[in-house]
C-alpha cells in the first residue's frame, strides 16, 4: 500500500441481488479516514446491505469494495476486521453468556493477541469509554444502551481505521443520544478512524456528520455536505418529509 | 446415618459418571448444536480397544495389558481419535445442517459404530477384568466404600477443574466460549471455526475415553450397547441442567445420578425394579417447573 495515499474504504458501483430482487444497485461511496459519513434512507433502502458489503458480510453481486486501493474480492468478514474495518450490529450481537470484558478480550484473541495482551487492551478500552464498571457483568444482563456501547468497544479494539455503526442510537432517549454523539466525536478525535453512521435520528446525523449519503430503494438519492442534503428537495420528499 | 453416607457416595459416584458423559454431549451441543447420540458408542469403542479384535468368547487383553499410565494414555488418545475421525468423516461436512438432521446423523453414526463392534468383536458380551484392585472395599471410619467410587469422584473433580481452567484461562477456551455463545459472530471476529469444532470433538472424545475406563472397571463387561443407558441419562442430564450450559450439564448429571442412587436405596423392595420410572417422573416434574433446565442461558432468552 502506498503510504502517501490516505487510506479510504470505497464501494464502487456495488449492486446486491437477493433471489432476483435488487437490494442495492450501482451504489458508490467513499469513506475517508477521519471523517464521519452519515448513511440515511427509509427502511428497506439498503443501508445495512451496503454496510454488509463494506465489511465482508455480503459479497457484492456486481461492483467491488476497495480498502486503501486494494481490491477485497474473496475477503470474508474476519479479513476485513483484520485489515482494520470494524462494525457494530443492530441489536448488539454480543456474546450474552460472557462477561463484558471477555466479549472485548476475545476479539483481541481472535485477531491474534495473547490472552494477557488482549485482556490489557480490553480493560484499557473499557476504561477509556467509561464502562469499566460493567467489565465483569454478563453481557446478556446489560440494558440496551450499555450493550450498544460494549458493541462499539468490541469494534474499537485494535484501533481499526474504519468504524461502521449500524443504528447505534435506535431506541435511545434524547439524553442518551447526546452521550452517544459525544462518544462518537471523541472516537473520531482520539482514534482518528473514519466513521460510517447509519442513523434515523436526524439530530444525531446532522450534529455529527461531515457528509451524508442518502439511499432510497437501493439507489443513491443524494450525497453531499450535511447542510446541503438537508435542503435537497428529493431527500425531503423521499425521507425527511415522510418523518413529518 | 452410615447407610445414608454410603448412599451419598453412591450417588456422587454415579452422578460423576453421568456428569462426564453429559459434558461430552454438552460441549458439542454448545458449539455446533449437535446432540451427539453416538457419544455412547465412542465410549463403547474406546472400551473395546482394551482387548484384541476377535469374535472369540474369551477376551484377550490388548491395550488393557499395558501398564496403567500407558493404558490410560492409549485409551484417552483412542477416544480423541475416534471423535476427531467422526468429525472429519461426517460432521465437518454437515456444518450448515439443522440440529434435527445432525441428531439423526449422530444416531446413524452410532449404529455404524455398534455394528462395527459386532463385526470385529462379536455381538455377545465379554467379561473383562481390569484393575480388579480398584473394586476392593475400603473402610473409612466405619464407612465401607468401594475404592473405585472414590477414584471416580476424584477423577471427575480433577477433570472438571481442568476443563474449567481450560475454558477460563486459555486462548482456546475463550474462543470456544464465544463460539458456543454465537458461532457466526465468533467466526466473523476471526475465531477459527474448524479448529474450535475439532477441539470440542477432541475434548468430548477424551471424556468418552475416561467414562469407558471407569465404566468397564466397574462392570467388568464389554457389550456393543454397553453405554446406551449412560448416554440416555447423560442426554437427560444436559436437558435438566439447561441445554448448552457446561455447568448445567455437570449439575444435571450429578442430580440424575443422585436421584437414581437415592431411589435405589430408599424405594420399597417391591417397586425398586421400576426405579427408572421414578427417575424420569422426577425429571418431568423438574422440567415442568423449569422448562429450560436449571441454568438458563442468556443467549436463548427472547429479546424484549
Amino acid at each position: 500500500m502506498n503510504a502517501a495515499v490516505p487510506p479510504s474504504l470505497a464501494a464502487e458501483a456495488v449492486s446486491v441481488t437477493f433471489d432476483g430482487l435488487r437490494a442495492i444497485s450501482g451504489v458508490s461511496l467513499t469513506l475517508e479516514k477521519g471523517e464521519i459519513l452519515g448513511l440515511i434512507g427509509p427502511n428497506g433502502a439498503g443501508k445495512t446491505t451496503l454496510v454488509n458489503c463494506l465489511s465482508g458480510f455480503q459479497l457484492p453481486t456486481e461492483g467491488r469494495v476497495r480498502l486503501g486501493g486494494q481490491d477485497t474480492v474473496r475477503w470474508d468478514a474476519a479479513a476485513f476486521r483484520k485489515a482494520g474495518v470494524a462494525r457494530t450490529f443492530q441489536g448488539g450481537r454480543l456474546f450474552r453468556d460472557m462477561s463484558v470484558l471477555d466479549n472485548v478480550e476475545v476479539t483481541g484473541v481472535a485477531l491474534g493477541l495473547s490472552r494477557r495482551a488482549a485482556q490489557r487492551k480490553a480493560s484499557e478500552l473499557l476504561d477509556w469509554m467509561g464502562i469499566a464498571q460493567f467489565a465483569h457483568q454478563l453481557a446478556g444482563t446489560l440494558p440496551y444502551t450499555d450493550e450498544r456501547r460494549v458493541g462499539i468497544a468490541r469494534a474499537l479494539l485494535m484501533k481499526p481505521d474504519f468504524l461502521l455503526l449500524d443504528e447505534p442510537a435506535a431506541g435511545m432517549s434524547d439524553h442518551e443520544c447526546e452521550q452517544l454523539t459525544a462518544l462518537i466525536r471523541i472516537i473520531r478525535l482520539e482514534q482518528g478512524c473514519g466513521i460510517l453512521l447509519i442513523e434515523h435520528n436526524m439530530a444525531v446525523v446532522l450534529g455529527l456528520c461531515d457528509r451524508v449519503h442518502v439511499l432510497d430503494g437501493g439507489r443513491t438519492l443524494a450525497q453531499g455536505r450535511a447542510a446541503e442534503v438537508r435542503n435537497d428537495r428529493a431527500v425531503i420528499d423521499a425521507y425527511l418529509g415522510a418523518e413529518g | 446415618m452410615i447407610h445414608f453416607l454410603q448412599t451419598l457416595i453412591d450417588a456422587l459416584s454415579l452422578g460423576s459418571l453421568y456428569a462426564l458423559a453429559a459434558l461430552g454431549i454438552g460441549l458439542l451441543f454448545g458449539i455446533m448444536r449437535l446432540i451427539n447420540f453416538a457419544h455412547g458408542d465412542f465410549v463403547a469403542l474406546s472400551a473395546y480397544a482394551l482387548i484384541l479384535p476377535s469374535t472369540d468368547v474369551v477376551s484377550t487383553l490388548f491395550i488393557g495389558s499395558l501398564s496403567w499410565p500407558l493404558l490410560i494414555a492409549a485409551i484417552l488418545t483412542f477416544g480423541v481419535v475416534v471423535a476427531l475421525l467422526s468429525n472429519f468423516a461426517v460432521f465437518r461436512r454437515m456444518r450448515t445442517a439443522s440440529p434435527q438432521n445432525l441428531m439423526v446423523v449422530s444416531f446413524a453414526l452410532g449404529y455404524v459404530i455398534q455394528n462395527l463392534i459386532m463385526t470385529v468383536y462379536g455381538a455377545r458380551p465379554k467379561a473383562l477384568g481390569l484393575w480388579s484392585s480398584l473394586t476392593q472395599v475400603i473402610d473409612v471410619g466405619g464407612l465401607r466404600v468401594p475404592l473405585l467410587q472414590l477414584v471416580t469422584i476424584g477423577v471427575t473433580a480433577g477433570l472438571l477443574l481442568g476443563l474449567l481452567l481450560f475454558m477460563r484461562k486459555t486462548p482456546f477456551g475463550i474462543q470456544m466460549r464465544a463460539a458456543a455463545d454465537d458461532f457466526r459472530m465468533a467466526r466473523f471476529l476471526g475465531v477459527r471455526a474448524d479448529f474450535v469444532i475439532a477441539l470440542s470433538f477432541a475434548i468430548s472424545g477424551l471424556l468418552a475415553g475416561v467414562v469407558s475406563l471407569l465404566f468397564v472397571v466397574q462392570t467388568g463387561v464389554l457389550a456393543p450397547t454397553m453405554a446406551s443407558d449412560i448416554v440416555i441419562f447423560a442426554f437427560i442430564a444436559t436437558v435438566v441442567g439447561g441445554m448448552g450450559s457446561l455447568p448445567g450439564a455437570v449439575l444435571g448429571g450429578l442430580l440424575v445420578g443422585a436421584a437414581s442412587s437415592l431411589l435405589q436405596a430408599y424405594l420399597p423392595d417391591g417397586i425398586r425394579a421400576f426405579r427408572d420410572v421414578f427417575v424420569f417422573l422426577f425429571v418431568i416434574a423438574l422440567l415442568l417447573v423449569r422448562p429450560s433446565g436449571i441454568i438458563r442461558l442468556k443467549q436463548f432468552e427472547e429479546r424484549v
